[in-house]
């Protein structure tokens, strides 16, 4: 068969996918990108064309600073969270134990279970009134009174990295498990008769294997982060006093709240460009990190 | 072998005790508020185990009594359930050819490059777009119009497994088969899909994960009992002003449940699946 024939036959067997992801991708973008430009409201007009009237607008707002900066402290101490405690309990369920296969199983749940009622769980939990861990706190002389953990600015962040951190460590867990258990059993036995510790068998023996799974899960985490949206919306809304607004929160907002389509689109896509320069400047430390562990 | 201390052993069983327990806990307290009467979930101190056991609340939620609690939330049950089938359907049938053409024909692998890369795209960055669209097709508040939407997640995601799966099964196999006359969709049928079907069962149960999860399109596309899906439905429930936590827990582990039993049974193969590409966050 021609190689001709064999790429017309590829283009034409993924024709039905490429077309529904110009219509529900491509297309949309593209559509964005026009948006940014005007002053176009969701519903009724048009708009017209305003420049870069929006991104100057969006850019300088106090809004935008202010949420770029919880956005960015939410992903970068969930993902650190997660990434410490995953790998933690990966060393954990590498040991041998009675129950481990039991424990790896339980493992999946918090991954499982949806965001919306991971988020819904854990509202019930921080429930200023009648939740969980304000009877816990007390019953154990931990504070004397019940807090509004959500309702506090100075809590509702940290509460929040809790709840993202409790469902998300066990995909880390799965993931460095996974690498831990390609570590050939000779080099650490090697490594444990020239008198390695545990910290430098960890560093030097077992961290080369972890590194490349490792980069890809934080790589995927850091951007699942930043975009994040429902587990604050079904927390906080954003508040209070929109101390847990996150970008894709701030947007939803701009767009559909105030029907400000143009200046939404232009928000939107500047949350683009700092996850894709994200994803970028990542995708280069993988590659480096892949080089140096192989 | 390495030496095990006893007081290395017993940091082992401490640590593995305190893991499930955090693990657990909340999840457990999820259970135990849907089954706790409403009395005990507002009592101070707080009852941390019912006194007695009261499943009422999941006979409620699942009545299909007119305008009752239980209306809305089998709804939007019917509702998730339609909208993840369907999409699902449609992300198998896009990603089987696409995943075998990529597999077989490297060099149109870039458009597939493109299609995942797709996923670092904030749903913001499509929505407005979107909502136009289907406002404009009449599609708003509609269970086709949100499956067609869900495809942005779905499709390229299970094309890539897909792609993965077919890797994996040699092209002699199939070229045997042509060489005795078979054409390609008979190859499909007698050889590849056969072989192929583990992997397309993996696919197709992420897939329903996916759409099962989604929030953000529901909660934008859908206003009402028509095309509302569980999560928006829950959503509400937790934002609304329901006196009663244990409905609220009862809703949640309602949907919960197909999800984590899909998690617990597929558990080795949706592990291979997240390891190999670390995909779903």
């Amino acid at each position: 068969m021609s190689g001709t024939w064999m790429t017309t036959r590829a283009w034409l067997l993924m024709l039905p996918l490429l077309v529904i992801m110009v219509a529900v991708i491509g297309w949309p973008l593209v559509d964005t990108v026009r948006l940014s430009f005007t002053d176009a409201q969701l519903v009724g007009t048009a708009g017209n064309y305003v420049g870069f009237d929006n991104y100057t607008k969006m850019l300088t707002s106090s809004n935008f600073t202010r949420t770029l900066s919880t956005t960015t402290w939410f992903a970068v101490v969930s993902v650190a969270a997660e990434m410490v405690l995953g790998v933690l309990a990966a060393l954990l369920l590498n040991q041998e134990f009675r129950g481990r296969a039991v424990l790896r199983g339980l493992m999946i749940l918090p991954w499982a279970l949806p965001t919306v009622v991971n988020a819904t769980l854990w509202r019930l939990i921080y429930n200023p009134e009648y939740g969980a861990l304000n009877a816990a706190l007390t019953q154990l002389h931990l504070i004397d009174d019940y807090r509004s953990w959500l309702g506090e600015p100075g809590t509702a962040l940290a509460a929040l990295i809790v709840a993202d951190c409790w469902k998300n460590f066990p995909l880390v867990a799965l993931i460095a498990l996974a690498a831990l258990q390609a570590v050939p059993r000779d080099i650490t036995a090697a490594a444990l008769v020239d008198g390695a510790g545990p910290f430098n068998r960890f560093r030097f023996v077992i961290l080369p294997y972890l590194a490349g799974p490792l980069m890809v899960a934080l790589v995927l985490r850091t951007i699942e982060a930043f975009k994040v949206f429902d587990i604050i919306w079904v927390m906080t809304r954003g508040g209070p006093a929109n101390s847990t607004r996150s970008l894709s929160i701030l947007v939803y907002q701009e767009a559909f709240s105030f029907q400000r389509a143009g200046s939404g689109a232009s928000l939107a896509l500047i949350v683009t460009l700092l996850v894709t320069v994200l994803a970028v400047a990542y995708a280069a430390l993988v590659r480096k990190t892949a080089g140096s562990a192989a | 072998m390495e030496r095990k201390s006893p007081v290395f052993t017993a940091f082992v069983y401490a640590c593995a005790i305190l893991l499930a327990a955090v693990i657990l806990a909340p999840l457990a307290w999820l259970f135990v508020m849907s089954i706790s009467p409403a009395a005990d979930l507002a009592a101070k101190p707080l009852r941390w185990w019912p006194q007695a056991a009261d499943f009422s609340r999941y006979g409620q939620l699942l009545s299909t009594a007119q305008n009752s609690a239980g209306a809305a939330f089998t709804a939007s049950l019917r509702n998730s359930l339609e909208v993840a089938g369907m999409a699902t359907l449609a992300a198998i049938l896009l990603a089987v050819p696409a995943g075998w053409a990529v597999s077989r024909t490297p060099s149109v692998g870039w458009s597939l490059s493109m299609v995942i890369a797709t996923y670092m795209l904030p749903p913001v960055a499509l929505s407005v777009p979107l909502y136009m669209g289907l406002s404009h097709l009449g599609l708003l508040n509609n269970v086709f119009g949100l499956a067609l939407i869900y495809l942005t997640i779905l499709a390229p995601f299970t094309t890539w497994l897909m792609k993965s799966g077919f890797d994996s099964i040699p092209r002699e196999i199939e070229a045997a088969a042509m060489i005795d006359g078979a054409g390609l969709f008979q190859t499909w049928r007698i050889i590849t899909l056969p072989l192929a079907a583990p992997v397309v069962a993996t696919s197709a149960l992420f897939a329903v994960l996916l759409a099962w999860d989604e929030f953000f399109y529901a909660l934008l596309f859908t206003s009402d009992q028509r095309a509302k899906t569980l999560t928006v439905a829950i959503a509400d429930l937790a934002g609304g002003r329901v006196s009663d936590y244990g409905l609220i827990a009862t809703a949640g582990v309602l949907a919960a449940l197909p999800p984590v039993l899909i998690g617990l049974v597929m558990q080795r193969a949706l592990i291979s699946g997240l390891t190999s590409g670390g995909v779903k966050g």
